[in-house]
């Protein structure tokens, strides 16, 4: 099944559980209309966190660079002696 | 397991455009990290200007040309295409790709190979984006786009694996055979869509952690235009696959 058909039923099935709590008002109603501002709210928080702890673990790796020049060096002299 | 010792080869497949400061380099550097492996190095170059191909050819007379194989092409003709051209060429059963301008070092082969072996992968792929692992000369705003554009497909792709845009991997030859032939996309794209289109093809991908320093010589070209193609690739993947 192609992955937007699977987001997109996701999405259907939420909406519809949304509106049957309209429905059924099992919970104030007032509260139910909030519900998806909740939802987009969670979701945006969801994406931050995610990009933080991205960020936090991304590491700059100033050591791999000097490496990298010893071995340029390295690879120029090595290169030379053939 | 004494067979498949014998079993394993492996062709590394290096497309360069203007590259001549950097594929002696690469190629010393893959010769020093790949001892008692049997392999041999493919060269596909877009008929660069700066002269890549007589280094090349020089190198050829120092490692043997059965070791360094040169298989240009008349012009620019776009990477997605090289790597294809590179594989038509290949002979052994294992293929690497990685890129020339040393953003993918050599070091890192043996554990792609060793990770291989240990799990029977059908794919080994490079990720920045674990413990180990990480970039270098990007800053903050760059990473953050990178992050970000991870989250973003991570989110909505479900692919299985961290980093979706790195090139430097290791395939079993038929597997990337099978995968390249359905890949339409260009650039970055290109890379998330080999492994997206993998990994919903059931291949068994495993990770190990590079870490990517950014070119020393020559030019970067990531910008605006960049993210752009990102976002069309994401959406393509998401109808397709
Ligand atoms: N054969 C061939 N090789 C290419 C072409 N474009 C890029 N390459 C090579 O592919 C590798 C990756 O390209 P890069 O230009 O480094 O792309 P990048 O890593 O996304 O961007 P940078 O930030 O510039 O490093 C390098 O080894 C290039 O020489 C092309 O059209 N044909
Ligand atoms: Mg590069």
């Amino acid at each position: 099944m192609k992955y937007v058909i699977k987001i997109l039923s996701l999405l259907i099935a939420i909406t519809a559980f949304w509106i049957a709590l309209l429905e059924a008002s099992v919970i104030p109603r007032s509260y139910t209309w909030l519900l998806p501002v909740y939802f987009v709210v969670l979701l945006g928080c969801y994406g931050l966190l995610m990009v933080g702890i991205g960020l936090m673990r991304f590491s700059t790796c100033p050591q791999e660079a000097r490496l990298l020049q010893q071995d340029i060096l390295e690879a120029k002299r090595g290169r030379r002696g053939q | 397991m004494e067979q498949q010792k014998e079993a394993n080869k492996y062709s590394i497949i290096i497309p360069t455009y203007n590259e001549r400061l950097n594929i002696a380099l690469i190629v010393y550097l893959v010769f020093k990290h790949l001892k008692d492996v049997d392999f041999e190095i493919i060269v596909v170059d877009d008929g660069s200007p700066d002269g890549t191909q007589e280094v090349v050819k020089q190198l050829q007379q120092v490692y043997g040309e059965d070791c360094v194989l040169l298989r240009a092409r008349p012009k620019k003709l776009g990477l997605g295409t090289a790597y294809s051209h590179g594989m038509k060429h290949a002979s052994r059963n294992f293929v690497v790709i990685m890129d020339a301008d040393l953003s993918h070092h050599p070091k890192y082969l043996p554990s792609f190979i060793r990770k291989q072996i240990e799990t029977g992968a059908n794919i080994v792929t490079g990720t920045r984006y674990v413990q180990g692992g990480g970039v270098h000369g990007w800053n903050l705003m760059r990473k953050l786009t990178s992050r970000r554009a991870n989250v973003l497909a991570q989110t909505l792709l479900w692919p299985g694996v961290s980093d979706l845009t790195e090139s430097f991997r290791l395939y079993k030859r038929a597997v990337l055979e099978d995968v390249i032939s359905t890949c339409v996309s260009k650039g970055y794209v290109f890379q998330m869509e080999m492994i997206v289109r993998a990994s919903r093809k059931g291949y068994h991908i495993e990770e190990v952690p590079i870490t990517f320093v950014d070119r020393v010589y020559g030019s970067s070209k990531f910008g605006g235009s960049e993210i752009v193609e990102y976002l069309k690739g994401l959406a393509y993947l998401l109808v397709t696959t």
